[in-house]
């Protein structure tokens, strides 16, 4: 995909977690994962509830896509580029501490 | 009203007006002209019940709100309540009122995240705005406390004439006071801000300056705050799709209970609101007359019914167009395609020196 080419990586020794005030939870009547944040709702979709359950402070962003690679069997790189897109993406909205 | 085949919609947000009490009279105030009185105010049990209810209905944020919600004595047990039926809390806040014993019984108890209101950058015209000295001074120490126990921090800044050439001024406060977020809100007039609304209008040459310099802001400060801003419906081309839609995503409780499809909609006359003393939050978001008269597109006229537009926008606000033009299924005369446009560019038109008439 060209658009995980493109897709600047984050630091894999950085540790993610989603800072007081962001919950991740599972909401029957929404149909799935939901991120919770100030005023605003985001749906989780299966890969983003993957990603977002393992950002707990203590996994390192190396250790989180080489547990997704193994539970997916998935490339690596192709994990590395999806996690590195939402992560950044949650952080430039101040929704996730990397 | 929906066809038989439309799903009835999934709400997301509650707003619960705790108590139309506060000790702050912004002359923009939201709430409407006839405030309910303290005596009629829902009890915390009863609260505790309709966020159960709202949960089981698929809402997932509450926002407590006011009035000034810690007038209220038992704003914790209230917030602890929301926190138990699994929803994400959220306090709207003037910040008069709120002790700092209060907000660490508050974090204690669940609370999510803070929205605290700050009228102006500077001192001597916020509290003139608000119409209560020391207000200013309140926010900001409330707003140190709140970081220091680490709630995500939101400042509300209501946009209007008299502080309308400081934007760029409350997004350096609110980066200063630690918001991650802040919400640059050109008054909407409804309400109080109705009978204000000559000494609220800004000139279009300062609007246009101040969208301008928003969006100059949002680049510079990416990643360190998010600037929402809500536009300046009298000068927008399209309506805005007012709450997301009548009955679509959120529901609005009165301190009396009354459930309202949006703070405004008691304007409307002839609406049969349903109260949460009397019925279950889904029957009321299902089958109330007010949620069914602009559900879904099938009450609109034209040019709403044939344009592309209904589904994004739904025709705008029902409270302005009945405010504007007398007729509460009218398009929302802020649209460009209104046949009543020209009273909107009238209006905006509309300023005077006036004193404010404070809310009270």
């Amino acid at each position: 995909m060209s658009e995980v080419e493109k897709t600047q990586t984050v630091a894999e020794d950085a540790r993610p977690r989603l800072p007081r005030g962001v919950r991740l939870v599972h909401n029957e009547a929404q149909g799935g994962f939901v991120l919770l944040a100030p005023e605003r709702v985001f749906k989780a979709d299966a890969i983003a509830a993957e990603i977002l359950k393992r950002c707990t402070g203590e996994a390192t962003v190396a250790a989180i896509v080489d547990d997704l690679a193994k539970t997916f069997t998935a490339p690596r790189e192709l994990i590395l580029g999806d996690v590195s897109k939402l992560l950044r993406s949650l952080a430039e909205k101040r929704l996730l501490e990397l | 009203m929906l066809a038989p085949e439309e799903k009835l919609p999934t709400p997301l947000g509650l707003l619960a007006e705790l108590t139309h009490r506060c000790p702050l009279g912004c002359p923009y105030c939201s709430n409407p002209l006839k405030l309910d009185p303290r005596a009629d105010e829902l009890d915390a049990a009863t609260w505790a019940r309709v966020f159960r209810e709202a949960a089981a209905l698929g809402v997932l944020q509450v926002h407590l709100s006011g009035g000034e919600p810690a007038a209220r004595r038992d704003l914790v047990e209230i917030t602890a309540s929301a926190r138990a039926a699994g929803l994400y809390a959220n306090l709207i806040t003037s910040a008069v009122g709120v002790t700092e014993k209060t907000l660490d019984a508050l974090a204690d108890a669940g609370l999510d995240h803070v929205q605290i209101s700050i009228q102006d950058s500077v001192e001597a015209s916020a509290d003139r705005i608000a119409g209560y000295d020391g207000a200013f001074a309140r926010k900001r120490a409330l707003a140190a406390q709140v970081l220091r126990l680490k709630l995500p921090l939101t400042v509300n800044a209501v946009i209007h004439r008299a502080n309308i050439d400081r934007v760029a001024d409350l997004v350096e406060l609110a980066l200063a006071l630690g918001a991650a977020r802040v919400e640059i809100a050109h008054v909407q007039y409804y309400g109080w801000a109705l009978e204000n609304r000559a000494a609220l209008m800004p000139t279009a040459e300062q609007v246009k300056r101040a969208v301008g310099e928003v969006e100059a802001l949002r680049e510079r400060h990416r990643g360190r705050i998010v600037i929402d801003a809500v536009v300046p419906d009298y000068y927008a081309k399209y309506p805005k799709p007012c709450v997301g839609g009548w009955g679509r995503r959120s529901l609005n409780v009165t301190p009396a209970g009354r459930v309202l499809p949006c703070h405004a909609a008691e304007s409307i006359p002839g609406l049969e609101f349903w109260s949460v003393r009397d019925h279950s939050l889904a029957d009321i978001w299902a089958s109330s007359p007010a949620f069914r008269a602009f559900r879904g597109t099938d009450w609109m006229q034209e040019p709403c019914a044939s344009c592309p537009r209904r589904h994004e926008d739904f025709g705008g606000c029902r409270c302005q167009a009945f405010a504007l033009t007398g007729d509460a299924r009218a398009t929302d005369p802020v649209c460009h395609l209104s046949p009543k446009h020209a009273i909107v560019e009238e209006l905006a038109g509309v300023r005077a020196e006036a004193d404010y008439v404070y809310r009270r």
